[in-house]
């Protein structure tokens, strides 16, 4: 069924009756040519890039629980391309072009908002250093603007300026910015990847991954063992267990990250807006809660909660920024797992078993990357070669020196 | 969260910094294999359940210890000093 204005029309005036499933429910084949584990937002996007950009059509996706159960339906949304490292730029610039197409190409409302960007700066040094992240997203082909203080302030008027330890010297606008509707995105691509032929399995655990004389020949799952020609794994913060299940460890910690949204308020915050120096950012949902986060916790973590300390903080860093919120009341907080790399930056590449291939590492930045992550892992895994744009995502490159720490704050797990 | 320091008894969680696994604390020797390095510096079991890792009492007595703890229920199983669990 296409979607379409026309079609909630008439659906509307004949009951909504008309509906139909947005994908098929197939039980397991005994044997695929690919086989992705893992119904993330990277899991659907990899597959449904399989399927259409290579052609291929034996590919199941196996989710433990159900799809969009993960991080994808857990972040706080926000699509940017303002990298500054080469190896990083080309990558999140080629993925916000396919952001910019997505709901054409999927038939799908992800709810794509281009709202601006805003990155605030509060020093001589930091406005240096915005200005030449800037000066590099331009030369990138991506957009950037320096503002000065007078220009924060007709856009973001209700800020405390003055504030102390951080006054607000400005800002860099990345109008391209905004965010997108998390569970949408992995719907559409469920949806798309489901009409290209794409079996997606859920309620379907990978526990083993078996391999002979060094390939990969399939997995074992709670629904039973599955051949596959060739295997990806893309489980986001449950990576360690699921590469250990081949034998790997990999240079990956994860930590819980926390986010908050407040009861729904008219229409307040029109942008996304970064307060790096007090770790926080906030954004307004199209229902009006307050969409808002900060730091990880900051040890490693499984539970998809947080502690209080962090709480306190975050709080703490929004009523600084903007006392304003203070009188909203936060409604739910929860706890994504992620995936940490100690230069914070991802992985996308061949492992050292033949046909098993990884994409991980995607820290507290991935729901952005989803579609490019998908592109290139489908290209990896269709042709056996990096594709140009993530082609410095190597799995070997902490121990050959080849680090993309994009934060400059050194190769260590616990600083990213 | 809380954990229970050897010197200091049960103190809030914002006292304590959290190094990493206490992989760290099996350093390689300085002529040892490239690869050594590597796993010391990056590679993690990751382990989702009971891990030991390595916290410093920062706000507090300053101590290096070494903390069995559950990942997935952050429950705190045991707190030493790194200095005792070597000896
Ligand atoms: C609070 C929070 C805020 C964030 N904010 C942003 C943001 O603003 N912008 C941004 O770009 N990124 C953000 N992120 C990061 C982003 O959400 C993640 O990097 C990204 O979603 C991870 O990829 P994924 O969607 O594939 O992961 P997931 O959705 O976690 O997918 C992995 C899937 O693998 C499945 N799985 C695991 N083990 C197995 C197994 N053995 N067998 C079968 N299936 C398995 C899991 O059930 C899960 O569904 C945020 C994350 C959090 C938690
Ligand atoms: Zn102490």
């Amino acid at each position: 069924m296409r979607y379409s204005g026309f079609k909630v029309l008439t659906e509307g005036f004949s009951g909504n009756r008309g509906w139909t499933r947005a994908w098929r429910e197939p039980e397991p084949k005994a044997e695929y040519d690919i086989v992705i584990i893992g119904g993330g937002g990277h899991g659907l996007s990899t597959a449904y890039y399989l399927a259409r950009n290579h052609g291929l059509r034996n590919i199941a996706v196996l989710e433990k629980g159900y799809l969009g159960g993960g991080n994808v339906g857990r972040n706080t949304t926000i699509v940017r391309a303002n990298y500054f490292l080469p190896g990083n730029q080309e990558f999140y610039s080629h993925s916000l072009k396919l952001w910019e197409g997505l709901e054409a190409e999927l038939n799908y409302n992800v709810m794509h908002s281009q709202r601006g960007l805003i990155n605030l700066f509060h020093s001589d040094g930091q406005r240096d250093a915005f200005a030449r992240r800037g000066n590099a997203m331009i030369s990138q082909g991506d957009d950037a603007e320096l503002l000065d203080r007078a220009a924060v302030r007709r856009l973001l008027p209700y800020l405390d300026f003055d504030n102390a330890r951080f006054p607000v010297q400005g800002g860099l606008l990345h109008r391209r910015g905004g965010t997108a509707r998390h569970d949408a995105v992995a719907w559409g691509y469920a949806r798309g990847a489901d009409r290209l032929g794409v079996d997606l399995i859920q309620n379907c655990e990978v526990t083993g991954i078996d391999t002979a004389g060094g390939r990969v020949t399939g997995v074992q799952t709670t629904r039973g063992a599955i051949r596959a020609r060739k295997v990806g794994i893309v489980v986001a913060g449950r990576s360690g267990q699921v590469a250990a299940m081949a034998g790997m460890r990999l240079p990956v910690e994860s930590h819980v990250l926390q986010a908050f949204v407040t009861e729904g308020l008219k229409p307040a915050i029109d942008h996304v807006i970064s307060f790096g120096m007090g770790h926080f950012y906030i954004s307004q949902s199209d229902k009006g809660g307050l969409v808002f986060g900060g730091d990880l916790d900051f040890y490693a973590s499984y539970a998809a909660r947080g502690n209080l300390p962090m709480v306190e903080h975050v709080m703490e860093a929004g009523m600084t920024l903007m006392p304003m919120i203070g009188r909203a009341r936060v409604l739910r907080s929860w706890g994504g797992i992620m995936d940490m790399t100690p230069d914070g930056s991802p992985i996308i590449d061949r492992t050292p078993v033949e046909g098993l291939f990884i994409d991980c590492g995607w820290n507290y930045g991935g729901f952005k990357a989803v579609p490019a992550s998908g592109w290139c892992m489908a290209h990896l895994m269709a042709t056996g070669e990096p594709h140009e744009v993530a082609r410095r995502f190597r799995l070997d490159r902490f121990a050959t020196g080849h680090l993309l720490d994009e934060e400059g704050t050194g190769s260590q797990h616990n600083l990213h | 969260m809380r954990l229970t320091c050897p010197l200091c008894g049960p103190r809030d969680r914002r006292e304590f910094y959290y190094y990493g696994a206490a992989d760290y604390l099996d350093r390689p020797a300085a002529d040892a294999a490239p690869e050594a390095w590597d796993a010391y510096l990056h590679l993690r079991d990751n382990i989702a359940g009971p891990v030991r890792d390595l916290w410093y009492h920062d706000q507090g007595c300053g101590s290096w210890l070494v903390v069995d703890r559950d990942t997935v229920s952050h429950e705190m199983l045991s707190v030493r000093a790194v200095a005792e669990d070597r000896a």
